[in-house]
């Protein structure tokens, strides 16, 4: 057995494998997946010495722990959380190294949801088209974390940055997402689309890797049933027959028939990844450009 | 022909038939292989295309709805043959949908060819279309919890091959030992959309 591997101590509430998923797979009805926070995974990777797309680990707002067989440098980042080493404070957003069988803890978020943490050498589980990500909705990739889980790792490619704390954005404490109408808008009234662009929603518990759900005034439609199932992309904000938004993350459906009444853009969907449930959401409109 | 932008980076581009939508697949697949379309992802479905990962969508749309399709080439590729046991538990509600014997429904079903339309609901399952209009079937009223893997199955105008146990709310006509997804395989579909597939029927009574 390998001494380039994390033992899985505490698995957390859900926690797994992600990097930059596998898009271009969508016709074949495979999601795209990969980390919902991109830039935070490929700013812990680049503290730890990876390359942008390792893998890393990716967890829902309690953290998880993990034993290292060999000594390794390791970056925690995304949703601000403590740190430690043995049961000592160690540094959030920056490279801390982690001898062989000590035990890092990356403790329940601060604010925020989800933590990425790079490991040097990146998690070496094998990839499945291309990706190693864990794919929630297809269940494509490595299963999530379990206590006990032995994760590979890959030998560290280069040194690991020299900084104190990276700049990271906060988690948003109003979610504010610029949406680009369309393409299905004329199936909704005119007014369920200023109450969708000027009414608050909130982020609802039932938010997952596949969409974030919202809580709030439901929009009304024009046009009644379903239509011929089509192409979905990334940040499409779907609307369900209970009126209420769900705006599509990383592991969401390749193909849907409830209308998409706009799309959010892509620098929107960090912020998206990070809003804790009851967190208030605006949808700003935008025009095509 | 429609073509519609979805956010700043793909557009949907609808027609006013499957057949249509699976000619301008072809041509958008074939503009790709001749370097004349640069994009991350072309999403057949049932009257739409959708492209993704456009540098210039709107640019796109004006010279897509500004051209003629040409209708799909006939496929020199060969037809994937499935094997399947005609004994589904719906065979007989689908049968008085059809007003014909069980046999009869396996007979039919059997000697169409069909042709993958496009792909979704789970890495590897292909909605198949092929059957005239006067075999489409409701989904069940109440949909099984699990749908065994292989389960051959129709709805609406589809015939499909569920990849793995699911829940679902098709028809099952069948059972096939086909494996339809394997990500060890190479490539790791039996069907993408285009592909042409015929039903064998094995151990009728």
């Amino acid at each position: 057995m390998t001494d380039r591997a994390l033992v899985v101590v505490r698995a957390g509430a859900l926690s797994t494998v992600q990097d930059r998923g596998r898009p271009g797979h969508a016709h074949l009805g495979v999601p795209r997946s990969g980390a919902l926070d991109i830039p935070a995974a490929a700013l812990v990777n680049r503290l730890v010495g990876n390359a942008p797309e390792a893998a890393v680990l990716e967890t829902t707002v309690n953290g998880c722990a993990l034993r290292p067989r060999s000594t390794v440098t390791v970056a925690v980042g995304g949703a601000p959380c403590p740190v430690t080493v043995d049961g000592r404070p160690v540094a959030w957003g920056a490279p801390v190294r982690v001898p062989a069988g000590a035990l890092l803890d990356v403790g329940t978020v601060v604010s925020g949801v989800r933590a990425y943490v790079a490991v040097s050498g990146g998690i070496t589980v094998d990839p499945v088209l291309g990706s190693r990500s864990t794919d929630l909705l297809s269940g494509l990739g490595p299963a999530p974390l379990t206590n006990g889980t032995v994760l590979p790792l890959g030998n560290p490619m280069g040194l690991h940055a020299h900084v104190d704390v990276a700049p990271q954005p906060a988690p948003p404490a109003e979610l504010v997402l610029r949406v680009t109408p369309g393409p299905r808008d004329d199936w909704f009234t005119p007014d369920a689309f200023r109450t969708f662009t000027s009414r608050t929603y909130r982020v609802s518990p039932a938010s997952n890797r596949i969409g974030l759900r919202t809580e709030g005034p439901a929009l009304g439609r024009a046009l009644p049933g379903e239509l011929p199932s089509e192409g979905m992309v990334l940040g499409a904000v779907q609307v369900p027959p209970d009126g209420r938004p769900v705006v599509f993350l990383a592991d969401h459906p390749t193909t849907g028939g409830y209308p998409v009444i706009a799309v959010v853009r892509t620098q929107d969907l960090q912020a998206a990844a990070q809003a804790a449930p009851g967190t208030p959401v605006r949808f700003i409109k935008t025009r095509h450009h | 022909m429609r073509a519609l932008p979805v956010g700043d980076s793909a557009l949907l581009v609808e027609v006013s038939s499957g057949d249509e939508a699976q000619a301008l697949h072809a041509e958008l697949l074939r503009r790709r292989a001749e370097g004349l379309l640069t994009v991350r992802e072309i999403v057949p479905a049932a009257r739409t295309v959708l492209l993704d990962g456009l540098d210039d969508p709107v640019r796109l749309a004006s010279e897509l709805t500004a051209s003629e399709v040409p209708p799909a080439p006939r496929r020199e590729q060969a037809v994937v043959d499935i094997p399947v046991h005609y004994d589904g538990p719906d065979l007989a509600d689908v049968a008085a949908h059809w007003r014909v014997g069980e046999r009869e429904v396996a007979r039919i079903h059997a000697e169409t060819e069909f042709t993958v339309a496009f792909c979704g609901f789970a890495p590897g399952f292909g909605y198949l279309t092929g059957l005239p209009p006067r075999y489409d079937v409701p989904r069940r009223v109440t949909p099984r919890t699990a749908v065994p893997a292989g389960s051959v199955a129709l709805a609406g105008a589809y015939t499909g091959v569920y990849p793995r146990s699911s829940p679902g709310g098709w028809q099952l006509i069948g059972r096939t030992e086909s494996v339809l997804w394997d990500h060890a395989r190479v490539p790791a579909a039996l069907l993408s959309p285009g592909t042409r597939v015929r039903f064998v029927p094995v151990g009728c009574p």
